[in-house]
């Protein structure tokens, strides 16, 4: 197990610049998530880190060495891709046993290895299998019993998760976070699904366009994030934005308006803005309760979506556009119905127009308020 | 039942019509390309006289004979002759998928400078016909003193199938997923393990089209033996069926028995190939 420090690692392919200097420290088992969207870089930065991209510019320890231009063996890495790429002509024992053989393990050890993995991940019946006879969460098994047997330093985990089923997923994923309890191990994991993110991460990074946007424990991107895009990315439903106007800049109590003319008070600081000036207003869709009095707006409910312990009202507000609210799942509101609802003044976030959140005040940081 | 389903494989009746048509073009191909050999091989039996009075008839109880077969596996060295040809065949095929599956690896995975200029004298070796380099490379066996040797031969073959072997095999290897190789990468797999280990097994279906493409104008050309290795111990069996042609007398029974026997080894190894080839197709079907 190692740690993993990343010193303004750029990349370059031709003239593009994929990422822009990222900074990162790992600590030794530590399991780090890194999520964004599609084309912002997480996986090229995975692919730098295993060695199989060259890093253009930067410097990246793994136990405090330096190992830029060195290969893949060399750093003591595993990885484990979306697809698989599990070996289709051999079974699953000459797969899991193929690194250590190559490296010239002697058999006792290596067959010790591959069973003790297997065992593990209660893939031990299957050691004689093609990988085609294999369903896809049993392959997924097999990657990662791949990776283990080689005792890397540090695994990488590129969107392991992507190609199993719903159920199956949630399945492997409660998995993986036992299995990394079990060992210990430093773990780099790519992936765009925030709830994997959420759940398995002890520190997401946050990307976007070659950059880190945020670095933070998961709760913590939850309830402070830094930027806007940081608060549309972590939570689900996604965050709800307005467009509003500071009406009554304030240090603690600001005022807004609504472009319908709706006044909005927000536990913000706004100090450093000036009177007019336009902010994003974002609203999480558990924080909007029916019972509310503070900040009440009245909107008309388009569509309802039950998931059993709660529903999903998709609420259309003159002028202002289309809200989610979270509400619980006995709510009778019906498509077309009125409702009228609110959010207190410390749940609301604010975002300047370069998209930076202002600091805000008596922050509500625990979970939702009972709906 | 599970034959006809399989096929016609989505067997509604609206597909009957068009499966008839498919099988009976290829009926009609399979007996012209079959007729030659056939008449080929019934005529090897055959008395010259009935050769000539009922070339399309069955050999009978009047016409049989074994003359021709004699005449060549006795009283001529078609052993040595055969022995040659499939010494030429599989080294020069060997050959040629070796360096062809492992020209196709490097074109297609390393970037390097120049690959872009290999691929393209590759595509003209499909392009332009070996043989119009004929006189030049008669002197360059000349003043390499292998005229007369198999050697000669081989080295030929190989420069004239490698074109489209690597062709073919830069194909497959495409369709190779990426991230086998950078799996066995993380694996500390070095290059050439990664290409003895991973990369040639799963060429395996493609290799074997090669084979056979390779394999078949090889062992059927007259052209390069004659010119290159016409010596008596180094005739390949095209060659050395036409010392049973003459000027004035052809001895049409032992050239057809010889031409019969030379299908043989040929059939055999494509038996061989085809059995991969079909494996090869299957094994990608089902996920």
């Amino acid at each position: 197990m190692a740690s993993v420090k990343l010193n303004n690692i750029k990349k370059r392919f031709g003239d593009v610049d994929v990422l822009h200097g990222i900074d990162l420290d790992i600590k030794d088992g530590e399991f780090v998530v890194l999520i964004g969207e599609s084309g912002c870089g997480k996986s090229t930065l995975l692919r730098l880190l295993s060695g199989l991209e060259d890093i253009t510019e930067g410097d990246l320890y793994i136990d405090d060495e330096r190992v830029n231009g060195r290969s893949p063996a060399k750093r003591g890495i595993a990885m484990v891709f979306q697809s698989y790429a599990l070996y289709p002509h051999m079974n699953v024992f000459k797969n899991m046993a193929f690194g250590l053989k190559i490296s010239g393990k002697d058999k006792a050890f290596v067959n010790n290895k591959v069973i003790e993995a297997a065992k593990k991940l209660k893939i031990d019946h299957l050691l004689e299998r093609l990988p085609r006879e294999l369903s896809g969460g049993q392959r997924q098994r097999v990657a990662i019993g791949r990776a283990i047997v080689r005792d890397p330093k540090v695994f990488l985990f590129d969107e392991p998760l992507s190609n199993l089923d719903a159920s199956l997923r949630v399945q492997t994923r409660v998995e993986l976070g036992k299995l990394h309890q079990e060992l210990k191990a430093t773990v780099v994991y790519v992936t765009h699904d925030q709830v994997e993110a959420m759940t398995l991460g002890d520190k997401i990074v946050v990307m976007n366009k070659g950059r880190v946007e945020q670095v933070g424990a998961p709760l913590d991107l939850y309830h402070h994030p830094k930027t806007q895009f940081v608060a549309g990315f972590i939570g689900s439903p996604k965050m709800n934005f307005l467009a509003a106007k500071v009406s009554h800049p304030d240090p603690e109590n600001t005022q807004l308006v609504l472009e319908s003319g709706r006044v909005i008070h927000a536990s913000v600081d706004t100090s450093s803005l000036n009177k007019g000036d336009i902010v994003q207003l974002g609203l999480r869709p558990e924080h909007m309760a029916l019972n509310c009095d503070s900040n009440i707006v009245t909107g008309k409910v388009t569509l309802v979506e039950h998931l059993g312990e709660l529903s999903y009202l998709y609420v259309d507000i003159d002028q202002e556009g289309e809200l989610v609210l979270k509400v619980d799942g006995d709510n009778q509101h019906q498509a077309g119905d009125l409702i009228t609802f609110g959010i207190q003044a410390n749940h609301l976030y604010l975002f300047d127009h370069q998209g930076k959140a202002l600091t805000r005040v008596n922050a509500h940081t625990s979970a939702a308020i009972p709906l | 039942m599970k034959l006809f389903s399989r096929l016609m494989p989505s067997s509604g009746m609206r597909q009957v019509p068009k499966s008839v048509t498919v099988h009976a073009v290829l009926l009609a191909y399979t007996v012209i390309a079959l007729f030659p050999i056939i008449v080929v091989v019934i005529n090897a039996f055959k008395e010259r006289r009935a050769i000539f009075r009922d070339p399309l008839g069955l050999p009978d109880s009047d016409s049989f004979t074994l003359m021709g077969f004699e005449q060549v596996l006795l009283r001529s060295d078609f052993g040595l002759y055969s022995w040659n040809s499939l010494v030429v065949t599989i080294l020069a095929v060997g050959l040629v998928l070796l360096l062809g599956a492992m020209a196709a690896w490097a074109l297609t995975e390393y970037k390097f400078k120049g690959n872009l200029l290999i691929t393209f004298l590759f595509a003209m070796g499909i392009m332009i016909p070996i043989r119009l380099g004929t006189v030049s490379i008669l002197s360059l066996m000349v003043s390499l003193d292998l005229v007369n040797t198999l050697t000669a031969l081989v080295l030929v073959y190989i420069a004239q199938g490698l074109p489209l072997a690597v062709y073919i095999l830069s194909e497959f290897v495409r369709t190779i997923p990426k991230e086998l190789t950078e799996a066995a990468r993380c694996d500390s797999v070095s290059e050439y393990k990664i290409f003895f280990c991973i990369i040639l097994p799963l060429l395996k279906p493609a290799m074997a089209t090669v084979a056979v493409f390779t394999m078949i104008p090889i062992w059927n050309d007259l052209w390069f033996p004659l010119i290159l290795a016409p010596g008596e111990e180094t005739r390949t069996i095209t060659l050395g069926v036409q010392q049973f042609v003459g000027q004035y007398v052809t001895d049409w029974n032992s050239v057809l028995s010889a031409l019969t026997l030379a299908i043989v080894p040929v059939l055999i190894l494509y038996t061989i190939f085809s059995r991969q080839l079909i494996r090869g197709l299957t094994s990608g079907a089902v996920k």
